[in-house]
Order: structure tokens, then sequence, then C-alpha cells
């Protein structure tokens, strides 16, 4: 038995199996529960405001998570991934009001049919590198846009689709507080693979494409088989958020799943931390937060400045811009390495190193 | 038959100005291998900075034209000190998000400043439609349009001379060769890039202002930098004449496009996917474009 407040230092790991474990000592794996037990906790605390943000964040954590398993883990830019959850959102929506099938099937099938959507867009990456491939999936993102709109006999084009909430042995989870209980649960799940992936042959296969893809295939990597997996497994978790936000928001229109939306999602990832599965949910967290700060500052700032408040849009749009490329500029590897150095500067206390 | 002629000439028209855009992208990537995603919002800019002159200064439109140029150079030149600088050896999708995030942020300065209220410039052309040629081939084309294409002309004509035999077009061909021998040489790539920007800035802002010219100016005008990204890709990123004609390639088939597709589609919009629909079919059998340099890996 260790002594319960031993601290931990150094790396004295002697076999892989501990060196691919995901808690190193026991009390991580005991704060990783309990930090679990208050996400549940969280809305009998809060309320249902904050319960409502804390739903969008969790749906934009699953989304941004798949984008990072491409983007940052295998190194493949998508321009395209609103494109994806506009895929999962219409595929399950168009399931569940016209067959009548169940959200809990509904739900994954959407993710399968982004999935093999994701895949096929992401046959260029064959032949395709970088930029090239980048603009390829912007492509991608345009030609489905036209899709959604147009195809009205699934999608409803722009007269959108109303979905109904999901029900469970009966019960609608029609209230703020029990739908925070799935898209928690749905996070936790996805985010779980997703650490998990990574600690496994098919996950350190991509990170090797990423760092260096001559190399990778030199290895032994099929990089084609890997980089379209990769864009199947990402689109896949772009469209069970797509899934889960169309009964969250009640209607699905084409409008939400534009270039913009990409375009968040790639921001997510860039403030939360390319490469790093909680940076994904920082990220999310940050880009659904801040509109809702930007607004209350619009608002509490117009009472003194008139007027302040009918130019919000571009306030947020201005604030957007700025927060990315100071990121960029200053900390290239997001929130998530800010809450790291935070972290271990309270843990080496009163020494810098 | 007439159709046919009358949506050639037009898309040969939008084609020159398609041609000016992707000429901007093209200059950044070839000397910096950056794609440029606030293209667009060069060109929304230009097209605001050439009304003010035009509109508010009652200048002479020739004399607008070129202050506007001016204006956009010293604006390319300020962004790339301001926001591309420190990114100079960063990894693509860093420099490709700066730009994501500079297009929102000049997106919003610009409606901050003018609103989203539509504008339209004092007319300085004649509304009249001029015919070419008479009798089967028919075809009309406005005054407007005939002096953007005779613009987009003069400048793609000026720009390829500048490549060629200027010393900072040498000096800009060869640090997007190879930026450590151009730094060897005793080139300085700084200056180097902060004049590609400005020159991007300048081109574009030339299409704003034809642009603004034809179809008045609205805020959706800056969508067309991601609208003419197919064309930079498919004449190849880093090939100046693949830029130009991409430019009238896109331009013709999205308007045949538009006239013979859409009708067949109820709501339209063919005219707005068909490039991108074309640009992913030639990507899967040339990766590189059109006329882009293949890059060959060795290990």
């Amino acid at each position: 038995m260790r002594y319960p407040f031993a601290m931990e230092c150094g790396v004295f790991r002697t076999t892989y199996r501990e060196d691919l474990a995901l808690h190193h000592t026991p009390i991580a794996k005991a704060r990783l529960w309990l930090l679990i037990a208050v996400l549940y906790l969280l809305p009998s605390l809060l309320g249902s405001y904050v319960t409502s943000i804390l739903n969008q964040v969790a749906i934009f954590s699953i989304a941004a998570i798949g984008l990072n398993i491409l983007t940052g883990f295998a190194g493949q830019i998508s321009i395209g991934h609103g494109a994806f959850m506009g895929v999962g959102a219409f595929a399950s929506g168009y399931l569940m009001t016209k067959h009548g099938v169940p959200f809990w099937v509904a739900a994954p099938a959407g993710g399968l049919i982004a999935a093999l959507v994701g895949a096929i867009f992401g046959l260029p990456s064959a032949r395709l590198k970088g930029l090239y491939l980048a603009i390829a999936s912007l492509a991608a993102q345009v030609v489905l846009d036209f899709v959604f709109i147009r195809w009205e006999s699934v999608t409803g084009g722009v007269n959108s689709m109303s979905v109904p909430r999901p029900t469970i042995l009966g019960h609608a989870l029609d209230s703020e507080e029990t739908f925070y209980y799935l898209a928690l649960t749905l996070a936790l799940l996805h985010g779980a693979f997703a650490v998990n992936l990574f600690r496994t042959r098919v996950g350190r296969a991509l990170v090797a494409i990423r760092d260096r893809d001559l190399a990778a295939e030199v290895m032994g990597v099929d990089l084609f088989r890997y980089k379209v997996l990769a864009f199947a497994l990402s689109a896949f978790y772009a469209g069970v958020a797509g899934a889960l936000w169309g009964p969250y928001v009640l209607i699905i229109n084409p409008e939400h799943f534009t270039i913009l939306l990409s375009i968040e999602l790639l921001a997510m990832i860039i403030i939360g931390g390319l490469g790093s599965v909680m940076g994904s949910v920082y990220g999310a967290a940050f880009m659904v937060v801040l509109p809702i700060a930007v607004s209350r500052l619009a608002t509490f700032a117009s009472q003194y400045v008139p007027g302040v408040g009918d130019r919000l849009m571009l306030l947020r749009e201005f604030v957007f811009g700025t927060a990315i490329i100071l990121f960029l500029v200053l900390e290239p590897e997001g929130l998530a390495r800010l809450w790291r150095n935070v972290k271990d500067y309270f843990r080496l206390w009163p020494f810098s190193y | 038959m007439e159709l046919l002629l009358q949506l050639v000439v037009q898309g040969i028209v939008v084609g020159s100005l398609y041609a000016l855009v992707a000429l901007g992208f093209v200059l950044i990537y070839k000397s910096s291998d950056v794609i440029n995603l606030a293209q667009g919002e060069f060109l929304l800019l230009g097209a605001y900075i050439g009304l003010v002159f035009a509109g508010s200064l009652q200048v002479p439109f020739l004399l607008a034209v070129l202050l506007s140029l001016a204006a956009a150079f010293g604006t390319g030149l300020l962004v790339e000190r301001l926001v591309l600088r420190p990114f100079i050896g960063e990894p693509a999708i860093s420099v490709i998000m700066a730009t994501l995030g500079l297009s929102m942020i000049i997106r919003s300065l610009i409606h901050m400043i003018w609103g989203t209220a539509p504008r339209s410039y004092p007319p300085v052309f004649s509304q009249e439609p001029i015919q070419l040629a008479a009798g089967p081939y028919r075809v009309l084309v406005s005054e407007a349009h005939l002096w953007t294409l005779a613009a987009a002309v003069i400048l793609l004509v000026a720009l390829t001379a500048f490549f060629r035999y200027s010393i900072t077009g040498i000096a800009m061909r060869a640090s997007a060769d190879d930026q450590q021998a151009a730094l060897s040489m005793g080139i300085s790539v700084k200056r180097v890039l902060a004049v590609t920007w400005g020159v991007a800035a300048m081109v574009s802002g030339l299409g704003g202002v034809m642009l603004g010219n034809m179809n008045g100016i609205t805020p959706i005008l800056s969508s067309y930098g991601l609208k003419v990204l197919p064309v930079a890709i498919l004449g190849g990123l880093d090939s100046i004449p693949g830029a130009i004609a991409g430019g009238f390639v896109i331009g013709i088939l999205e308007n045949l496009a538009g006239g013979y597709l859409d009708p067949l589609v109820p709501g339209g919009g063919v005219k707005e996917v068909a490039p991108f629909a074309f640009l992913l079919l030639v990507l899967l059998i040339r990766p590189y474009g059109l006329f882009g340099k293949e890059i060959i890996e060795r290990v």
C-alpha cells in the first residue's frame, strides 16, 4: 500500500503496460471518477440555464473530438466537418420522422451514414495532401450544403425538419436536465473511446501518419486505409453530434451546417489544443461560452454607450477572429497546454521546475 | 446558339475577375506556401475603399481606381506585418486558421464602418448594352463588363511582365522557389513576403472595385474568396498561367451550368456548386491541378 500523500515524481515505469496506463496514480483515478460524478450532479446544482449551456458544450465536444482525431492526431485538415454533422442530423432525423425509428437506433445510424459520407470524401486523401486536401474537404462542404437544401424529400430543404426529443421507457427527455444526462453520457463515451484509441495500434498508426507519412508507410502503415479510416471515424463523431443536436434544438435546418460551423469546429480544436482530447472539450466550452459572454458584456456596456448592443454580432465575430489569432501566436497548443501549465505551477510550487 | 454565346461571353467576363482574385491566392501560395482565406475580405475592402474615393470624395473614376489600388496595397503590407509575420515557419494549418481569423476581423470591421446595407457606385458606365456581332451570333454585353474584362486583362499582362522582367518580380520568384537560397543571395524574404501580400490585396481590391461596379456592393461579395478557390486549385496553386486559365474555365463552366442545369433543378443553385463538384473530379485525376508543380518526395 502506497503512502496516500506521496507526490508524483519522476518516471519510474518499467513496463509498456505501465507506460500506457491512463492513470499513473490511484489518486488520479479517484479524481477522474469524482469529476465524472460532479459532472452528473451539475444540473441539480446550477439550474436549467447553465445546463442548457452545458448541453451545447457536450454536443460540440463530441464533434470537436471527432475533428481532433482527424486533424490533431492524424494530421489531415478538414474544412467540411460542419457538413458531416449535418449528414448525421438529417440522416437520423429522416429515420426518426419518416420511418418512426427510435432515437436510440437512429442516432448511431446517423453516425454510421456520416462515417460513410466522410469516408467517400476522404477518398481524395489517397492522392492529395495538405492544402489541396483541405480544399477538397471545402468542396465536400459546398456540395453537401447544396444537397441539404435541394433534396427536399429527405431533408425538408429550407423548410427544415422538426424532430422530437428522444424518449426513454416512455418518458421524453424534454427538459434541459434530462437531456443533459444523455448528452453527457454520450460525450463521456466518445471521449473515453478517443483517449483509448491512441493507446492502440490504430491510434499509433494515425499519429505516425501525422508526424511523417513516408516514414509511417515504410514502417508498414497502409496510408490510404488509415487516412480513410480517420475520415470515417471522425465523421462518425460529427454525425453523432449532429444526431444529438437535432433533437436538442427540435428543428434541423440546412443553415445550421454551413461553412461557418466547420470554421467554428476548427477554431474549437485550435483554441482547445490540437491533438488533445480534453483540449477539444475546453475548445468547445470556449466557443459556446464566448458569444454568451460577449453578449452579456455588450448588454452591460449599452447602458453607458448607446448602440453597442446593435453591433453585437459584429463584436462577436471580431472577438472570435482575434481569439483565434492570439491563441495561434501566443499559445499554439491551446487551452489544454495553458491548463497543464497552471497545474504544473501549483504542483511544483514554490519551485519553477 | 444565342444563349450559348451569351453564357460563354458572360463566363469570360466573370472568369477574368476570377483570374484576378485567384492570382492573389497563387501569389501568396507561391511565396509562402499559405492559402489566404481572407482573400474575399480583401476584395470587399477594395470595393468599399473604391466607393469612398469614387462616391464620397467625388474623385474621377479612373483616379479613384488607382487610389484604391494603392490603399489596398497598403492594407496588404499592414496585414502581413501585423498578423502573418509571426507565422513564418509555422505549420500550414496554423497559418490557414490565422487567415480565417483575419477574415473574421476584417469582415466585422468592414461591417462596423460601412454597415451591411447594399451600396452602389455612382454610375460611370452607360447602362445601354453593347451588341457584339449581329444575326444568329448576337451577344449583348454591358459597358461595365467590357471595361472589367479590359482592366483584368491589363492587370494580368502587367503582372506577368512584372514577374518576368522587374528585379522585384525576379526576387519574388526566387524566394518562392527556395527561401533559403534566396536569403543567401541577399534577397530579403521578409520584404518579398510583404510585397506579395500587398500585390495580392491589390489584385483582389481591383476585383472588388469592378464587381462593385457591375453588381453593387453587398457583404456577400466576400464569398468570392471561397468561390475563387476552385479556380486557383484547378490551375494549380503555384502557377500564374494556371490561375488565369482556371479563371476562364471556371467562369465559363459556372455560367453554362447556371444556364443549362439550373432550370432542371427546382430552386436552382447548381451554378454555385458546379465549380466545386468539377474541382473534386479534377483533383482525383490531377492532384496538383492543371499546371501545378508536382511535388516529388524522396526519402
